[in-house]
């Protein structure tokens, strides 16, 4: 049997998830720092919807044991260049407030 | 879950699964472990993993001294590899009361046997590629400090304390603390009590909940401190790079990525962990500066953790007065991480009585009543 990839960004397995709860990471906060799932690139929104499958799946059907992780911006890879232009010009309100 | 034992930790963090792993290597594990989350749940999980040695007090530099070298045997000792790399950390002041300090903490830590120099923005620059020399008046380096990752140093001290016999309970909540008179009798959690007489408060920014349930009130103060990473990139950046005119600190990752906060004074307390748009853009600006070129990286994720802050900037460490056998392990800020081995370490020996160390009582939490007080100036984040 091949391998089934649920992260392609981090190149995680389904192996390397059953692995990980065999050594007791059995919620998907700690599936994620242990394999590096949904930290690449796509920051998750490929393989969430995987991962949480295959671990409903390893703890018996149990899909409330799988709650996604929390949702981290960025929404996508955004360059450092676009945050970081003069702060009169900033796009952030509560920024512009802080410096009184 | 057990339903007694010799002592409860509450915090299953990175300084209170140290402190378990090293009662169990003194052969103490009749020892809980209750933690509210999953492990790397608090701040043990969300810092940028720096160690120095570079500190402006004689005590603080020796202990630090001492976990550097914990953490050089933490991967074997644990089986969990904490990708420890000693790439340096570079200071760098861009006024003259920074210069100063960095002067006399580099006198300080040379006598304490720690190889930091002074050097200029030129040979900085060798240091780190690309860095802009600019308004930067003097650095400091030294090459012994370093960067881990976080999580296998939490998951490595939790998995050899469990492989000892000591108990690691994760999504446990403490919901009650039962004491008849000084002496408590038992911990209740969501899924149990457990009978103890010993309770060890090692919940970071939670510590002053913990407290409160047996009515001790604690100074500590939560701070959101945000902290961003990059997409990874080859290899180039040795050091932890920090910059003391605004608090930026940020280092390359194992990984490649490129990972780090800065100091925010206009931060409140509280227990806010969302990302803030205003931190983004600080933290961009502040990597700009020091570093030009990382204008073209791309930034993937941002996230927030606590900083356990004290009023004198050093943790709580040792008995309270009102109740016995109530042990506080907290306030370290945003060196957790980094003091976490030694503290652990000498807090089993205190605690075990193999040893009396000092710093149980100068640093316990009725030092606030004396007026005993000596601030640690040399805090970042």
């Amino acid at each position: 049997m091949g391998k089934t990839i649920v992260c392609q960004c981090e190149d995680v397995t389904q192996g390397d998830l059953e692995d990980a709860f065999e050594q007791g990471f059995r919620d998907l906060e700690s599936l994620k720092r242990y394999t590096g799932l949904a930290t690449g690139l796509c920051q998750g929104k490929c393989c969430i919807a995987h991962a949480a499958r295959f671990l409903a799946a390893l703890k018996g059907g149990d899909e409330a044991a799988a709650d996604p992780p929390r949702t981290r911006p960025l929404l996508q890879p955004t360059p450092i260049s676009c945050f970081a232009g003069p702060e009169e010009l900033s796009a952030s309100p509560a920024s512009r407030e802080g410096q009184k | 879950m057990r339903d007694r034992a010799d002592l409860v930790i509450i915090g299953g963090g990175v300084v209170g699964l140290s402190l378990a792993y090293h009662l169990a290597r003194l052969g103490f594990t009749d020892v809980v472990v209750l933690e509210q989350g999953y492990l790397c749940f608090g701040a043990s999980g969300r810092n940028g993993g720096g160690v120095r040695q570079q500190w402006s007090t004689e005590e603080n530099i020796q202990l630090m001294k001492e976990s550097v070298q914990m953490f050089r045997r933490l991967s074997s000792e644990t089986g969990y590899n904490v990708w420890f790399r000693q790439g340096g950390y570079l200071f760098l002041a861009r006024d003259a009361a920074s210069a100063q300090g960095l002067e006399a903490n580099v006198k300080l830590q040379n006598r304490c046997g720690v190889p930091t120099r002074l050097i200029s923005p030129a040979e900085a620059q060798r240091v780190v590629p690309g860095l802009a020399p600019a308004g930067i008046q003097v650095c400091a380096y030294n090459p012994t400090d370093g960067v881990l990752f976080p999580f296998p140093a939490v998951w490595g001290m939790a998995r050899a304390a469990t492989q000892l016999g000591v108990a690691v309970e994760t999504f446990t909540r403490v919901t009650a603390i039962e004491a008849r008179g000084r002496q408590i009798v038992k911990v209740v959690t969501d899924r149990g009590a457990i009978a103890t007489n010993r309770v060890v408060n090692a919940a970071g920014a939670w510590s002053v909940q913990v407290a409160r349930l047996l009515g001790v009130e604690l100074p500590n103060k939560p701070y959101r401190h945000e902290i961003l990473i990059s997409e990874p990139l080859k290899p180039f950046l040795d050091p932890m790079v920090s910059d003391l005119s605004d608090g930026t600190y940020f280092s390359q990752t194992m990984r490649g990525e490129i990972c780090g906060g800065v100091s925010d004074p206009a931060e409140p307390s509280s227990m806010e962990t969302r990302s803030s748009l205003r931190f983004l853009e600080r933290m961009c600006r502040a990597m700009v500066r020091v570093v030009p070129t990382l204008a073209n990286v791309r930034v993937m994720r941002q996230w927030a953790g606590f900083y356990d802050e004290t009023p004198d900037g050093q943790p709580i460490l040792g008995r309270v007065d009102e109740v016995d056998g109530f042990i506080q392990l907290h306030g370290f800020g945003g060196h957790g991480m980094m003091l976490a081995p030694i503290v652990g370490k000498l807090a089993a020996e205190w605690i075990l009585r193999k040893a009396d160390h000092a710093l149980f009582q100068r640093y316990d939490l009725g030092r606030f009543k004396r007026g005993e007080v000596q601030k640690e100036t040399f805090s970042i984040g």
